[in-house]
């Protein structure tokens, strides 16, 4: 049962149907309503909305406005590149496009300021005025003054109107040095799991019973909950996988009660999902084909990172190779891995770890050039010229972003180079060499 | 009858409440000027027998007016213009020259902004012309040209005083000060700030044309006076059309602010900050929840306000994130406390992670890696683990040195009121050497 909201300054026809848009979130709404208070009263200048991606922040402000007709005006912040973009997007929202002639090009706060002083004054409104600001962490990177312009506006514009932030990072983070006027922060917390279910169970497919999609929507939030709490992405996941979960229904083989068979067909189905969908590996688009063409077992598809590897010349693999070596490995071992006759090394000593962690944890070291060149050359087989094109090889690497290159004061004398290839990359190139990289290897002797 | 009768009394309270509620709106969000600014006497007569000295007696002085935050500096200010204007000899001659740091970010803006408000000969409609060493000389030229008995004073007030003096050369504030210091047109140049060094920030000629008259706005309120403001900040005026709701409305808040639940948590938030602003929030909170069904403010209501001001911003956001997300979190809190503080990767905090699932936990199922990648970028957008540098191209993803942005105990307690956080998970976080 839904929580009522009250409020004196408005119809309760408006907040009924203000009521009927907003799902879980009826504590917030009226909270926020109960700040904003009646449309002529003067509210806050600034409130802050923090909360998680999908917690409903934009729904419910966008709701709150557009149901009680307030005059409003949506800004989102990544849209805008720079400050004057802003503010055009903000007094036409507000003023009309005709009112966006009086700010002249790449317009500073104060222009901003004193635009909307005139127009305010032009055509008052007895209602207070609000400017939504969505993904207001950008505005932290724009010009300093920005921020603490907006959070004091009613008090420099002399007019009734409010600012509304709405972020995913808290206020903490935005807090200039030398402080600036502290807003009303509210806070919308996570949905949990009972409220993701009713939600979701919200879009329920018109051709089965609502108790069935529900029913999978608990099979879904059980493997995908510890993982998501998003819902955009839990929505989306829903969606895709619902058709398959009615398969055997429409095949006639299960009824709708027999909730376990149907847990039984989806389950592994859902944990393809997690490692493909998800991450974005396979696209929707494919998944769905996919689930058409029921031959194919799912997953068989070959993912985005499946694609990774690339096809090299014969000395460039070896050059990888020899720079994965040199990135890895301790210089002091090089004497015992590709020496042939390297005299005595005393066992014990060379196999003590005195590094905490592996190198493999830590990430690649920078060597010379002269170090990758003399692993080359003992890596390859036969006799190969220190020829222009093996260098122009190493550059190329480079800018393949294969190797990457470690501090640029000299391009010719000694240049230091790092790896920035995965373990797997380079296994599966020394693979089509049939050269045993591991044994190689420091860390996995 | 009587029925009709008591609907008639209910419209009027919703009225009254309505009235009172956009009075006391004023007050706390638009920053009303008061009737008097609360322990701030001495302050207000040494301000206003200062700027009454220009009015009148064209006399050229300068003064700075320093305080926290919300500690009613243009409060202040706003209350002494006001009552000088009320004087009637003052009202006609005075010119006042605003101007704010925030929005006049160089000399040039700040001069055309001058001109604009003293609406000079070369202003067409709201349009100034001139470069800026014309309009400099000009302006200059202007204030040269009067003297003490002829010409109309002028207050320079500048607000966020501290950004003035980040511009070129310091140019306008050179220019204001000099004015002030040589016998030519009267000019008082007030300046608002809450840097208590700002004298540090002025050049050696700007500071020593300046008079050095600070006026501190420090708030040396106790307890008890805190409570008074309280009262009277929350009480309607005399001039309340209804009296009779008033005065039931100004007992109210007289018995509220009785209340020990109330006063336990006025004092919690004086103890946190004495500045007038979080009051006016804390107030405003408890406001908002008065409708027609109580009436009056409730000791509930100012503790309900107390609880939304005095979340933790960080644990709201870790309650809501996903488990595997918090394992990272706590995989990332052992790292910490083994090497002390080192910054780590996010290789390190997956095999330490993956430690605790091969050894321990029986609910969490393995994860693959990039599903537990993309839980620890979602952490780093989310600001809670930050990199070391900046430099993101260069470095795999997977070793960039990052370093976490929450406290020991920030993390034991969310992890407390965490909903449905399994045993095996929560005995990891408690045991370092797990």
């Amino acid at each position: 049962m839904p929580l009522q909201l009250q409020h004196e300054g408005y119809s309760e026809e408006k907040l009924g149907l203000l009521a009927e848009k907003i799902t879980c979130r009826e504590t917030q709404a009226s909270t926020l309503l109960a700040l904003l208070g009646e449309p002529d009263h003067y509210t806050y200048p600034s409130i802050f909305i923090y909360g998680h991606h999908a917690s409903g922040k934009s729904h419910v402000t966008e709701c709150i406005m557009k149901e009680l007709e307030l005059p409003h005006v949506t800004v989102s912040c990544v849209e805008c590149v720079s400050a004057g973009l802003l503010f055009e997007q903000v007094v036409m929202g507000l003023y009309g496009s005709e009112a966006t002639a009086l700010l002249p090009r790449s317009s500073s706060i104060l222009d901003f300021v004193r635009v909307y002083k005139q127009l305010s004054s032009q055509e008052p409104s007895y209602q207070t005025r609000y400017i939504i600001l969505d993904r207001a962490q950008l505005l932290r990177d724009m010009e300093a003054n920005l921020l603490p312009g907006f959070l004091r506006l009613q008090e420099l514009v002399d007019d009734n109107v409010t600012v509304i932030f709405l972020s995913e990072i808290v206020w903490d983070k935005f807090r200039p040095s030398t402080g600036c006027f502290e807003p009303v922060v509210l806070h919308f917390p996570d949905y949990n799991k009972g409220e993701l279910h009713q939600i979701l169970t919200l879009d329920s497919h018109p051709s089965y019973s609502p108790e069935l999609y529900s029913s999978f929507i608990n099979i879904m939030l059980g493997v995908f909950y510890s993982v998501c709490r998003d819902l955009r992405e839990l929505r989306h996941l829903a969606a895709l996988n619902f058709s398959k979960f009615c398969e055997p229904l429409e095949r006639g083989e299960v009824k709708e009660t027999d909730t376990h068979k149907l847990w039984k067909n989806i389950e592994p189905h859902l944990k393809k999902a997690m490692q493909t969908v998800y991450l974005r590996e396979v696209s929707s688009v494919q998944w769905e084909e996919q689930q058409q063409k029921e031959e194919k077992e799912a997953g068989a598809l070959k993912g985005l990172s499946a694609y990774a590897h690339v096809e090299l010349p014969y000395y460039s693999k070896f050059l990888l190779i020899a720079a994965y070596l040199a990135s890895y490995n301790p210089a002091r071992t090089d004497r015992r891995f590709f020496l042939k006759h390297h005299g005595k090394l005393k066992k014990t000593n060379f196999m003590k770890k005195h590094e905490k962690t592996s190198n493999h944890l830590l990430g690649p070291k920078p060597f010379p050039l002269d170090r990758l060149l003399a692993i080359f050359y003992s890596v390859v087989d036969n006799r190969v010229a220190p020829t222009a094109s093996v260098f122009s090889q190493i550059s190329s690497l480079v800018t393949l972003q294969l190797l990457t290159q470690v501090g640029h004061d000299d391009q010719l004398d000694a240049p230091k180079y790092k790896c920035a290839v995965s373990l797997d990359f380079i296994q599966a190139i020394a693979r089509t060499l049939s050269f045993d990289i591991v044994r190689y290897l420091y860390d996995f002797l | 009858m009587s029925k009709r009768k008591s609907r008639e009394t209910h419209m009027l309270l919703g009225e009254c409440l309505s009235q009172a509620q956009k009075i006391l709106r004023r007050r706390f969000c638009h920053q009303d000027v008061p009737a008097m600014p609360a322990g701030l006497d001495s302050q207000h007569k040494h301000l206003l027998e200062l700027l009454r000295r220009t009015a009148v007696h064209g006399e050229s002085n300068s003064v700075l007016i320093v305080g926290p935050r919300g500690s009613g500096k243009t409060m202040l200010l706003s209350y002494v213009l006001r009552e000088l204007l009320e004087e009637k000899d003052v009202n006609k001659n005075v010119l006042q020259v605003h101007l704010n740091g925030l929005l006049q970010t160089d000399d040039r803006i700040a001069l055309k902004e001058i001109t604009r408000q003293l609406n000079l000969e070369n202003v067409v409609g709201d349009k100034v012309f001139g470069s800026f060493a014309e309009n400099l000389a000009f302006l200059l030229e202007a204030l040269k040209k009067g003297n003490r008995s002829s010409s109309r004073p002028v207050f320079f007030i500048l607000d966020e005083f501290d950004l003035f003096a980040h511009h070129k050369n310091q140019t306008l504030l050179y220019n204001l000060l000099d004015v002030s210091q040589s016998a030519q047109a009267p000019v008082a140049v007030v300046g608002l700030t809450c840097r208590l060094d700002v004298l540090e920030l002025l050049e050696k000629r700007v500071k020593s044309r300046f008079s050095h008259r600070q006026i501190h706005l420090l708030s040396a309120l106790t307890f008890r006076q805190y409570l008074e403001v309280v009262c009277t900040q929350l009480s309607l005026p005399s001039d309340f059309p209804d009296s009779r709701f008033s005065e039931e409305w100004n007992n109210s808040v007289r018995k509220l602010t009785e209340d020990k639940s109330v006063e336990d948590v006025l004092q919690k938030h004086f103890n946190i900050s004495k500045d007038f602003r979080s009051l006016h929030v804390l107030l405003l909170l408890a406001l908002s929840r008065v409708t027609t069904s109580s009436p009056a403010i409730q000791p509930t209501d100012l503790v309900e306000a107390r609880r939304l001001c005095a979340a933790d911003y960080k644990a709201n956001i870790l309650h809501g994130l996903s488990i595997l997300e918090l394992c990272l979190i706590i995989a990332m809190k052992h790292l910490n406390e083994i090497y002390e503080g080192e910054p780590f990767n996010f290789q390190m905090v997956y095999n330490e992670f993956k430690k605790f699932i091969s050894r321990k936990s029986r609910s969490i199922h393995n994860f693959e890696k990039p599903v537990v990648m993309k839980a620890f970028e979602h952490l780093q957008q989310l600001e809670l683990v930050k990199p070391m540098e900046a430099s993101t191209t260069k470095i795999q993803r997977e070793y960039q040195l990052m370093k976490l942005l929450l406290d020991h105990s920030q993390i034991m307690e969310s992890l407390q009121r965490y909903p449905q956080c399994p045993t095996d998970v929560k005995q990891w976080a408690a045991s370092a050497f797990a």
